[in-house]
């Protein structure tokens, strides 16, 4: 059996446990839209920074798509904790399937629900004003998805080096959220002070949501998305090696 | 014994591990072989090493010393061959998330050994009836009985047919009914299908009801290598335990000169004796006393428990450590 067979294997039995909680289903694909209905209107009260009016969406929605990735990727690893106690981590471990299946398989799971709850945002944004360019949009989309790839990965292996949600829940929000907002997900950073603003070009998911909103305004062919691409794919790959590294050697 | 007929040869293997207060050897390199077709049980107390010595074998954990063939392949420069050829049931885990379904989650074990969906369907068809778990493909694990799950586990290591199986801890927490249901099953995975068998455990009914052969574990390290028969018989011999009707002690004489116990002695209105063997030294016991003219009321042979001789042997009882 191939590593492509045994990576589908493990994606299938994710994909099928998350379609059978209809909590999870239920809250995963309102969430984003409770923030574009309880969040979205406030934006069109502020000017500055390139909001104000209907092309707020086009800066707030790829933010929107961003915190998806970033929360949604983040906590993928709380599940394996779950699978650790089941015994589930552990029965996969002793078969002759690849370590990189094991994780890859679960990854994909999240980066596939990331991907349509970002389709899905993207689209109910639509009657709310958002008129973005589909083509950059579409590209958008998948810039989200090589990025979850990589932070899902690493957060299996967070999962299974912490093995306890009340150690790995502060961790993934002591992480994420300085991460989220020194990238200027909810407002742009050129609303912010000199120094926050330098302290945010450092971090590299400033640059992934430069270039979302670049690809939303229709700036294909700019400097800040080829940037932000490479940065993207940089990073995805960093964290990926790093999972897959450490998950074959905790798992011999 | 040649080589090729063993099934685990361990080899020196250890394991220590990390802590706060410094390093702790959990195993302290052991030296075991296990033949093909036995069924071997491990037994200890919590803490003894036994489970670690069982991940070890079973490629889940890394040794830091020592080697070992399982299953004819180099446990260490060979892992994957190794867990192509074993099969593994964990210790009873959390309760299922409830989306799983036995049949799915069955098929899916032995996908990831590499059996194509055909021969994966056909296999579960095949193992369910053997392990009592007809029609229970499209049923959740969550709504499963801890019977039927421990079950469910077991076909989970038996998918792809392994000629050596592993079982941690197999009946921990199940009711005596479905611990002896289970304990069948187990019995006719060797007796029906030739599979060696390496278990786990901290009862000492089920080390004595299941296993050929025990190897006991104490602080990381083998004390003992033998059948539970001899184990015991090392300890003490049997214990016959006599009422008469008539005088004790002139019971006690004509037992002496009858059977020339270990020990003989009056305790209250019962005569106690030790012997070698239990078994054969009754009839004899019974015609003296019975051509002495003292009538039997009732006679009783105890037969030392595994605890007699994990007491021996560890100058610690297993019953203080488990916790039932």
């Amino acid at each position: 059996m191939t590593i492509v067979t045994e990576t589908w294997v493990i994606f299938i039995r994710q994909m099928r446990q998350l379609v059978r909680n209809p909590v999870w289903v239920f809250f995963g694909l309102t969430q984003p839209i409770l923030y574009l209905a309880l969040f979205g209107p406030l934006l069109k009260n502020i000017s500055g920074g390139g909001l104000g009016g209907s092309d707020s969406y086009k800066i707030f929605v790829p933010g929107l798509l961003l915190q998806l990735a970033i929360f949604g990727a983040g906590f993928a690893g709380f599940g394996i904790i779950q699978e650790l106690r089941e015994g589930v981590v552990d029965r996969q471990r002793v078969t002759p399937a690849s370590r990189l299946a094991l994780i890859m398989g679960r990854t994909m799971s999240n980066v596939v629900t990331i991907g349509v709850q970002a389709i899905l945002l993207t689209l109910v944004a639509i009657p709310f004003g958002l008129r973005p360019n589909w083509g950059g949009a579409f590209v958008s989309i998948a810039v989200i998805c090589v990025l979850s790839l990589g932070m899902a990965a690493a957060s299996y292996t967070m999962g299974l080096i912490l093995r306890d949600e009340d150690s790995f829940a502060p961790f993934v929000q002591g992480v994420t959220l300085p991460l989220l907002l020194l990238s200027g997900v909810l407002l742009p950073m050129t609303l912010a002070p000199t120094w926050l603003r330098r302290v945010s070009q450092v971090n590299p998911l400033s640059y992934v949501v430069d270039t979302v909103r670049a690809l939303f305004r229709g700036d294909i062919a700019s400097v800040t998305v080829a940037k932000g691409s490479l940065v993207t794919v940089g990073v995805a790959i960093l964290l990926a090696w790093w999972a897959t590294r450490r998950f074959q050697r905790n798992s011999a | 014994m040649t080589k090729s007929n063993l099934a685990i040869e361990s080899r020196q293997l250890a394991r220590s591990f990390k802590t706060k207060a410094g390093p702790v050897d959990a195993v302290k390199g052991v030296d075991f072989d296990v033949s093909d077709g036995e069924i071997v049980g491990l037994l200890g107390p919590n803490g003894a090493g036994k489970t670690t010595t069982l991940r070890m074998l079973t490629t889940l954990l890394t040794p830091s010393r020592g080697t070992a063939l399982v299953a004819g392949a180099d446990l260490i420069t060979h892992s994957r061959e190794v867990r192509r050829r074993i099969g593994y049931v964990a210790q009873i885990g959390a309760v299922p998330a409830p989306g799983t379904r036995l049949g799915e989650e069955l098929i899916t074990q032995a996908r990831l050994q590499g059996m194509n969906k055909a021969a994966a369907t056909d296999r579960l068809k095949a193992l369910l009836p053997t392990l009592d778990l007809s029609g229970f493909e499209g049923r959740t694990l969550a709504e499963m009985s801890g019977g039927q799950r421990r079950r469910f586990d077991v076909a989970l290591g038996l998918m792809h047919d392994p000629k050596l199986v592993f079982l941690d801890e197999p009946t921990t927490g199940l009711d005596p009914q479905s611990r002896a249901n289970l304990w069948e099953h187990i019995r006719s995975l060797r007796d029906n299908h030739g599979v060696t068998i390496v278990l786990t455990t901290h009862y000492l009914d089920e080390a004595d009801a299941l296993a050929d052969r025990l190897l006991v574990m104490d602080d990381g390290q083998i004390v003992a290598d033998d059948t539970p028969e001899a184990l015991k018989a090392r300890v003490s011999g049997d214990v016959i335990t006599v009422s008469v009707d008539g005088d004790l002690a002139l019971a006690a004489k004509v037992a002496g000169e009858a059977l020339a116990p270990r020990t003989n002695v009056v305790d209250g209105n019962k005569l106690v004796l030790t012997v070698e063997r239990g078994d054969t030294a009754v009839p004899p016991l019974l015609r003296a006393l019975d051509s002495a003219g003292l009538r039997l009321k009732s006679v009783q042979v105890h037969r030392p428990t595994l605890d007699d001789v994990f007491l021996t042997l560890t100058g610690r009882s297993l019953r203080e450590d488990a916790d039932g």
